[in-house]
C-alpha cells in the first residue's frame, strides 16, 4: 500500500505540470493561429528546432546548462520558504567577477585559470544572493523585491565596469572586456558541441538533490521552510541555514554565469544579460523546486528557446514569441496548483 | 550645447522638471498598486501591465490618430491582465506573488510581440500644458511642460485617500485587506472586491505605460521601461498604503531617475549607468531603513501576503 501511495503522488506531480504544459501549448497555438499561421506548422517547427536533428538537441543542451543553475537558484531558496528571483543578477555578477580574476592571472596555466574562475564567479553570485536572504532575516525586507532590485543594479554595474574601468579599447561597437584568452576556455564534450558546463549543471543539481533531501543539513532547512516557528523551537539557527542556502543558490547562477564566460563568449559584455536568470525561475517552478526534477525541465525550456531562431526563420514569428510561450506556461503551471488533490481516482490511491 | 551662465545650477532644474515628467508613471502604478494591495492582495506584475500598456496606447494612437484614446486603451488593456490575475488568484492554493512575477513575464513578452511593427512609425503624442510661460530661460521652460496626465495623478491622489477613508467604497475594500473573514461574515465576496481592485489598479497601470509611449519618452521601444513598474510597487511599501505619501515618493523616485540624464545634459558622463541604477539603489536603502524583523509593518494590510 506504502508503494501504491507514493506512486500515486508521484504521478501526481508528473500529471499536474504535463497537463499544465499541455493546454499552455494549446492556447499558444492558439494565439499564433489568430495570427494566420497554422498552429500544425508552429509544433512541427517547435519540435524540429528543439528536438528534431542532433544538432537541434546540441543547441538544446547547451541552452540548458545555464538554465539547470540559475533553476538552481530559486529552488534551493524555496526549501526555506524564500522566493527569490534574482538569478540573472547574481549570473551577471559572477561572469563579471570570474572574467576579472581570468584577466588577472594572463601566465597561469589553463586549468588553473579555469578553477579559479569557476571560485571566484561561484563566490561573486553567492554574495549577491546572500545580500537579499541577510536582508531578510535581519532586517525583513522582502526578499522578492529585494532581489529583482538587485538585478537591475547588477546590470547597471556591468555596463558601467564593461564601459568603464575594464573595457577593450578595440571593442568598439559592443563594449567587452578583453578576452580571456583562447587557451583559458573550456572545451566541448568528446563527440558533441556541447561544452562542458552541462556536465557541471548535472552535477550540481544531483549534488544539490542529495543535500536537500538526504541529509541533516537539507532536512533543517527544508523543516524551517515548513514551519519556521517549530524550527525555532527545536533550536535551529535560522538565520545561519538562510545565509548558507542563499551563498550554494547564488553560486550556483554565478557558475551559470562563469561557464557563460568561459565555454561560449570568452568575454563580458552586454550579451550575457539574455535572460537566462528569468527562465531559470520558470524552470524552477516547472520542476518545483525538485533539483532532480530540474533537469528535464530546463532541457525541455532550452529546446523551447533553441526553437525560437527556427519560428523566426520559417513562420515569420518574433523573436518575443517564446517570451510569451515562456509566460503562457508559467500562468499555466502557477494556475494548475489548484489541481493538486482532486483528482478522485488518485486520492483513492493515496487514502 | 548647456547654457554656461545657469552652471551647475541646470542639474537641479533638470532634476525637478525630471521629477515632474518621469515621476509619472511612477505615481499612476503606484496609485493602481495602492489600491490592490488595499484589498488584501499584491500584484508584482505591474511591469508587465506597464510596458503593455506603452505598448497598446502607442498602437493605438498610431491607428486612430488620437493620444488620448491610446491612453484609454493602455488603460484597458491594464485592467484586462488585472482581470487576469485576480481570476487566476481566486482559485484555492494558487501564490499571488509568484502570479505575479509569471505576469511580469507574459507581459512584456506580449508586449514586445505585439508591438514589432510599431518601432518604426511614428505616432501622435499626448500634448503638454506649458507652465512656463514667465520665464526667459529655456530649461526652466522645458522643466515646466507638463502633462496632464500628471495633473490628474496629482488630483487622484487626495481623492483616494479621501475615498479609502470616507467612502462605502473605500470601507468595504479595507476590509477585505484587513480582514477576509469580516468581509465574509458582512456579505461580501472578498475574490469579487478583489478582482474590482486588481482590474482598477492594472487601469491606472496601463494608463502610466501610456505615458511612457506617448509623452517622455515618447516612442515605442522593447528598453521603454526598465523596472520602473516594479519599483512602483516596492514604492508602495515605502509610503505605507497611503496615496499622498505614494504621490511623494513618486516624485523623489523620479527625481533620482532623472539624475543621470541631468548630469549627462552640463557634461557629466563618467559613471552614467551608475546614475541611472539610482532609483534602485535608492528603493533598496529605504526598505533597509523602514523595515524590521521584529514587528510588521506599520499601516500594512493585515491579509497581505508579502509582509506577512
Amino acid at each position: 500500500m506504502a508503494i501504491a501511495r507514493r506512486l500515486a503522488s508521484a504521478a501526481e506531480y508528473i500529471l499536474v505540470p504535463a497537463l499544465a504544459l499541455l493546454c499552455s501549448l494549446v492556447l499558444f497555438g492558439a494565439f499564433v493561429g489568430v495570427s494566420g499561421r497554422s498552429p500544425l506548422d508552429l509544433y512541427f517547427y517547435m519540435y524540429q528546432g528543439a528536438f528534431g536533428t542532433w544538432f537541434s538537441w546540441q543547441n538544446t543542451l547547451t541552452r540548458a546548462a545555464p538554465l539547470i543553475l540559475t533553476a538552481l537558484c530559486t529552488a534551493l531558496p524555496a526549501q526555506l520558504g524564500l522566493v527569490i528571483i534574482g538569478g540573472e543578477g547574481a549570473l551577471l555578477m559572477g561572469a563579471l567577477a570570474a572574467t576579472a580574476a581570468g584577466l588577472a592571472m594572463p601566465s597561469a596555466p589553463p586549468l588553473v585559470v579555469q578553477m579559479s574562475m569557476l571560485l571566484v564567479g561561484a563566490a561573486a553570485g553567492g554574495i549577491w544572493i546572500v545580500l537579499s536572504g541577510a536582508l531578510q532575516h535581519y532586517r525583513g525586507v522582502n526578499e522578492t523585491i529585494s532581489s529583482l532590485l538587485l538585478v537591475y543594479i547588477a546590470i547597471a554595474l556591468l555596463n558601467h565596469i564593461v564601459e568603464g574601468p575594464m573595457r577593450d579599447p578595440t571593442s568598439l561597437n559592443k563594449p567587452s572586456t578583453r578576452d580571456i584568452g583562447a587557451a583559458n576556455m573550456i572545451g566541448t564534450i568528446p563527440g558533441t558541441d556541447v561544452h562542458w558546463g552541462l556536465a557541471l549543471g548535472v552535477v550540481a543539481a544531483v549534488v544539490c538533490y542529495v543535500l536537500i533531501f538526504h541529509t541533516t543539513f537539507g532536512f533543517a532547512a527544508r523543516v524551517s521552510g515548513g514551519n519556521i516557528r517549530a524550527a525555532k523551537i527545536v533550536g535551529l539557527n535560522v538565520g545561519r541555514l538562510i545565509l548558507i542556502v542563499c551563498m550554494i543558490a547564488g553560486a550556483m547562477a554565478g557558475l551559470a554565469g562563469t561557464i557563460e564566460v568561459v565555454a561560449v563568449q570568452g568575454r563580458a559584455n552586454a550579451n550575457l544579460a539574455v535572460g537566462y536568470g528569468f527562465t531559470g525561475i520558470l524552470v524552477a517552478f516547472l520542476a518545483r523546486h525538485n533539483p532532480l526534477a530540474i533537469i528535464p525541465v530546463a532541457i525541455l525550456l532550452g529546446g523551447i528557446g533553441a526553437s525560437g531562431g527556427l519560428l523566426q526563420r520559417r513562420l515569420g514569428l518574433p523573436d518575443a514569441s517564446i517570451l510569451v510561450l515562456q509566460g503562457i506556461i508559467f500562468i499555466c503551471v502557477l494556475a494548475s496548483e489548484t489541481l493538486y488533490g482532486r483528482f478522485p481516482l488518485l486520492n483513492r490511491l493515496k487514502a | 550645447m548647456a547654457d554656461t551662465s545657469l552652471g551647475y545650477w541646470l542639474v537641479p532644474i533638470a532634476m525637478l522638471g525630471g521629477a515632474v515628467r518621469v515621476s509619472t508613471p511612477f505615481l499612476f502604478v503606484s496609485l493602481g498598486e495602492c489600491i490592490t494591495e488595499r484589498s488584501g492582495r499584491i500584484n508584482l506584475g505591474l511591469e508587465g501591465t506597464l510596458v503593455m500598456g506603452a505598448m497598446s496606447g502607442y498602437a493605438t494612437s498610431y491607428l486612430t490618430g488620437s493620444p488620448f484614446l491610446g491612453v484609454l486603451a493602455a488603460g484597458i488593456a491594464g485592467a484586462l491582465l488585472g482581470g487576469l490575475h485576480a481570476a487566476i488568484c481566486s482559485l484555492p492554493k494558487v501564490n499571488d506573488i509568484a502570479l505575479g512575477i509569471a505576469l511580469m513575464l507574459f507581459g512584456t513578452g506580449l508586449a514586445f510581440y505585439l508591438g514589432k511593427p510599431l518601432i518604426e512609425p511614428t505616432a501622435p503624442r499626448l500634448p503638454a500644458i506649458d507652465f512656463g510661460w514667465w520665464s526667459d530661460i529655456p530649461q526652466v521652460k522645458a522643466a515646466l511642460q507638463i502633462n496632464v496626465l500628471f495633473l490628474i495623478g496629482v488630483a487622484l491622489a487626495p481623492l483616494l485617500l479621501w475615498a479609502f477613508r470616507s467612502t462605502r467604497w473605500g470601507l468595504v475594500l479595507r476590509t477585505a485587506g484587513e480582514s477576509a473573514d469580516a468581509a465574509l461574515a458582512m456579505g461580501y465576496s472578498v475574490n469579487w472586491i478583489r478582482l474590482r481592485a486588481t482590474m482598477t489598479g492594472g487601469f491606472l497601470a496601463g494608463v502610466g505605460g501610456s505615458f511612457l509611449s506617448l509623452f517622455y519618452p515618447g516612442s515605442w521601444n522593447e528598453g521603454l521601461s526598465s523596472g520602473q513598474g516594479f519599483t512602483a510597487v516596492a514604492l508602495v511599501i515605502f509610503a505605507r498604503w497611503n496615496p499622498m505619501a505614494c504621490f511623494g515618493a513618486s516624485l523623489l523616485f523620479g527625481a533620482a531617475a532623472a539624475l543621470g540624464p541631468a548630469l549627462q545634459s552640463v557634461g557629466i558622463t563618467q559613471g552614467y549607468y551608475l546614475f541611472n541604477a539610482t532609483p534602485y539603489a535608492l528603493t533598496l536603502v529605504i526598505m533597509i531603513i523602514t523595515c524590521s524583523p521584529k514587528r510588521r509593518l506599520i499601516g500594512a494590510p493585515a491579509e497581505l501576503s508579502i509582509t506577512k
